[in-house]
């Protein structure tokens, strides 16, 4: 298990080692200026001449990404050109919003979807089974931002239970932060656990089929205990998988769920870096999203190892 | 004492009959055979009977089981009699177990479902019960922990822990569904001995479903033959075998101990060129590294090997699995490069990949075991037999050709529109052989080519093979597990222990009088109908 660790943890590095080299070469080294891209068409040369020193464009492209690099392991992204702070400092402000709105997402997914996949499977064919897939079938095919918009429409200006937008921040104490979380994070959540319950459901299914499963049925279990106690742990391989590409996405794929609530998320900070032109930001937020994809994968790795036993030797 | 007493069990799925008015008898403590070719409806009665039927079945007739009809249990009632009162174990132990379950949690299993009789109130009670099971099965715990999982156990040692498990809560009947069929010759004998020792000791009755006439001759004492969904004979074993009163059992008995008429190949070949030659073939597999910094170990899958085959010869090559028998195969193919040694056909060097030249790889061609895996099934049979072309270029009577192969191996020409599901499990195998014939090659590499057959089929496949060997002059490689079947077809025959050929012989002497005592293991361990009952059934036949 340890040496299972260790190479995945040797993986990790190099990935990262990898990513950060290609986003470097696709925005500082391939052709086109980033400091003349930031300024726009009507900059003058001189100004274009300062920000190129400023961002120390004039460096060799080795040691500007040595630097890039050994600032990012230090925790210095550089300063935001248009916002004037810290690239860092503005990262963390957002993730305070949008990781705990992924995470919210996530949970509720999981939540909604284990049920509906584990009813769909045990009563395959029947009532239940044609309702589940025909609700997923709904969730998948809506957008996330109608949902979203039926959300604010039904509980925040019909019942007014949840805010319809912004954040007011974790210092307005925990509730108020959660409350303005909530109809984000379902509306983020349906079309997940939709896609979720699906791969449950026919995980489990085929799962089903399996001579183990006819060996547990022959000493007395019932089916049900038979999709608890076997078939689940075996069909949670394809569901950790889709999970983990889930909450990647939920991360920074929020945009449209953050523009209509108005919540200052990492999603519209990138969305803002790119409108504006502000390079240094898009970079550096590409960067902690691809070690967060990649950290990701990494936990998904050691949870199907935790889970089969199999595994655990081989890799 | 009748302990089931099956009256009348029909079964079918939709409109289709699977079993019907099946009936008989199994007492106390009693072995009693099932016997059939596939799709007999042997496993459909053991389904139909622990109530594990599919659920579209449609079930009718009585099981008396102990004063209660277990044909008439709710599924809730059933829950409570599988596991308890009939256990059950499956051919595959390979899949029969879940991967993710130590085997100490999957025997303990069946003692805490059912917790008001196994007294087994706890985990901690039901793995001591299970270590105690699975030590009587062979498996005690100092050498096999119950914290190990499935994966970690050859087949023979899950098929015991399947066994484990079923007799866990001592059972009055054991249902095993061809519970050897997957494993090697002397596993089988070491699990029928089990099997046998277990109903003995324990005053189990054992329902053993099987293909195979040896292992119930071996084994039973009653039997009954399934053929299409009922039964068409049911009598003690022995004047069973001795004198079957109907048909289909004399031709299944026949069958199984069929020998196709061969000629012996010509003396004046002894002395020329052999077609193959293998000298001192090595093969090793590189292991994963025992820790970060240490070299790779290497397992010697095949160390040494030196034989020849001559043309027109059928040699035989028998070992149980893992012996190293698919390794050399793929060298001799040219799949897999050598580590020491060499493999020549004719003259030429076989080496691996594109190196090959394929005018060479065209002398020599391979049937596989499996009739439904080594086919597209997205390709017309025309196209699937025509395959080896592309080592000789399509020639211009291709189509002619293709007719002509598959008239050969007993197909018609119109065959050739079809899609390979069409076909039963014996005639995939004849196309297979008619797309290893097509180009006319000196060397049929024949893996395990007729183990997946019933027997009557294997007994027209290998007709089949010592026709077209002599019209021809083809050379076989020959392996099977199935020594009966090498016995049968082979004119000299090697016997490969751990990597290593231990015995090389004419096959008749090999068998009659084996030198090594490997060879003689292998014989011995060989379920065998015995001679005395078959005089009988020969005369009966004549």
């Amino acid at each position: 298990m340890q040496r299972f660790l260790l190479r995945r943890l040797v993986s990790l590095a190099l990935s990262l080692l990898a990513a950060s080299l290609a986003i470097f070469l696709v925005i500082e080294v391939v052709p086109g200026d980033p400091a003349s891209y930031m300024l726009g068409l009507n900059a003058s040369p001189e100004t274009v001449a300062a920000l190129r020193d400023q961002l120390g464009l004039n460096a060799a492209p080795p040691a500007r990404y040595l630097a890039w690099l050994g600032g990012m392991i230090r925790g210095d992204f550089g300063i935001s050109y248009t916002y004037k702070v810290p690239v860092a400092d503005l990262v963390l402000q957002r993730l305070q919003v949008s990781l705990p709105l992924a995470l919210y997402a996530l949970a509720l997914t999981a939540m909604l979807a284990f049920p509906a996949g584990l009813v769909a499977a045990a009563r395959r064919g029947r009532a239940a089974d044609a309702a589940v897939m025909g609700a997923t079938q709904l969730g998948i095919a809506l957008p996330n931002f109608w949902f979203a918009m039926l959300l604010v429409l039904v509980f925040s200006l019909h019942w007014q239970v949840f805010p319809a937008g912004g954040f007011p921040g974790w210092d307005s104490g925990l509730g108020a932060g959660i409350a303005a979380l909530t109809l984000p994070a379902v509306a983020l959540a349906l079309p997940q656990a939709a896609i979720l319950a699906r791969v449950l459901r026919s995980a489990l299914i085929e799962t089903e089929g399996q001579d183990y499963i006819r060996t547990a049925r022959a000493k007395g279990l019932t089916r049900g205990q038979t999709m608890l106690r076997h078939a689940l742990r075996n069909a949670m391989i394809p569901v950790m998988t889709i999970l983990g590409m889930q909450f990647s996405f939920l991360l920074a794929g929020a945009i449209i769920i953050e523009n209509v609530f108005y919540l200052p998320g990492l999603g519209r900070l990138i969305f803002q870096a790119i409108t504006q032109r502000d390079l240094i930001v898009v970079e550096s937020v590409v960067m902690i999203l691809v070690f967060a994809v990649i950290l990701v994968t990494f936990l998904v790795d050691l949870a199907y190892a935790a889970i089969d036993p199999r595994l655990r030797r081989r890799a | 004492m009748t302990l089931l007493s099956v009256r009348n069990l029909s079964l079918s799925i939709g409109r289709h009959p699977i079993l019907s008015d099946v009936s008989f008898d199994i007492g106390e403590g009693q072995i009693f055979g099932l016997v059939g070719e596939s799709g007999s409806g042997k496993s459909m009665t053991a389904l139909a009977l622990m109530g594990l039927a599919p659920a579209s079945a449609r079930v009718r007739g009585t099981a008396q089981f102990g004063g209660i009809d277990l044909l008439a249990q709710t599924e809730r009632q059933m829950t409570r009699l599988r596991g308890r009162d009939i256990g059950m174990i499956f051919q595959e132990p390979m899949t029969a177990l879940n991967p993710m379950k130590t085997i100490g949690d999957q025997v303990a299993e069946t003692l805490l479902v059912h917790r008001a009789v196994s007294r087994a109130a706890t985990r901690t009670d039901a793995q001591a019960v299970a270590a105690e099971k699975l030590a009587r099965v062979g498996l005690p715990t100092d050498r096999f922990p119950l914290s190990l999982y499935p994966h970690e156990l050859s087949g023979g040692q899950r098929q015991r822990v399947a066994i484990a498990m079923a007799i866990a809560l001592r059972p009055r009947l054991l249902i095993a569904d061809e519970p050897t069929t997957a494993l090697d010759v002397t596993t089988q004998a070491q699990i029928l001995d089990l099997l046998r020792g277990l109903a003995a000791d324990e005053g189990l009755a054992l329902l053993l479903i099987t293909h195979d006439l040896a292992v119930v001759a071996d084994m039973a004492r009653q039997l009954a033959v399934m053929q299409g969904g009922r039964i068409v004979e049911t009598g003690a074993t022995e004047p069973l075998f001795r004198a079957p009163r109907q048909d289909y059992t004399r031709r299944l008995l026949r069958a199984a101990e069929h020998r196709p008429a061969r000629r012996p190949p010509a003396r004046s070949t002894d002395s020329s060129a052999p077609l193959l030659s293998v000298e001192g073939a090595v093969r090793d597999y590189i292991l994963p590294r025992p820790s970060a910094f240490a070299p790779h170990p290497l397992l010697r899958a095949v160390d040494r090997v030196s034989f020849s085959i001559r043309p027109g010869e059928s040699l035989g090559l028998v070992g149980e699995s893992g012996c190293g028998k698919s390794t050399l195969t793929r060298a001799i193919l040219g799949l897999d490069p050598l580590q020491g040694g060499a493999i020549r056909l004719g003259q030429a060097p076989v080496t691996a990949g594109r190196t090959m030249p394929a005018a060479l790889r065209a002398r020599m061609q391979v049937v596989f075991q499996d009739p439904y895996g080594s086919f597209n099934p997205r390709h017309r049979v025309s196209r699937l037999v025509a395959e080896p072309f592309h080592l000789t270029g399509r020639p211009p009577d291709a189509d002619r050709r293709i007719a002509a192969a598959l008239e050969e191996v007993g197909l018609s020409a119109a065959d050739r529109h079809k899609y390979i599901h069409e076909f039963s499990g014996g005639q995939r195998q004849r196309i297979a052989i008619a797309r290893a014939l097509i180009i006319r090659p000196d060397l049929i590499v024949l893996d395990e080519a007729v183990s997946a057959l019933d027997v009557r089929v294997r007994a027209q496949v290998l007709d089949l093979l010592a026709r077209l060997q002599e019209s021809h002059g083809l050379a076989y490689l020959f392996i099977s597990h199935d020594l009966s079947v090498v016995r049968a077809v082979t004119d000299r025959v090697l016997v490969m222990q751990s990597g290593r050929i231990v015995e090389e012989g004419a096959t008749e002497d090999v068998f009659a009088d084996p030198r090594h005592d490997y060879t003689r293991r292998l014989i011995a361990a060989a379920p065998k109908i015995p001679e005395t009952w078959k005089e009988d059934a020969d005369a009966d036949a004549d």
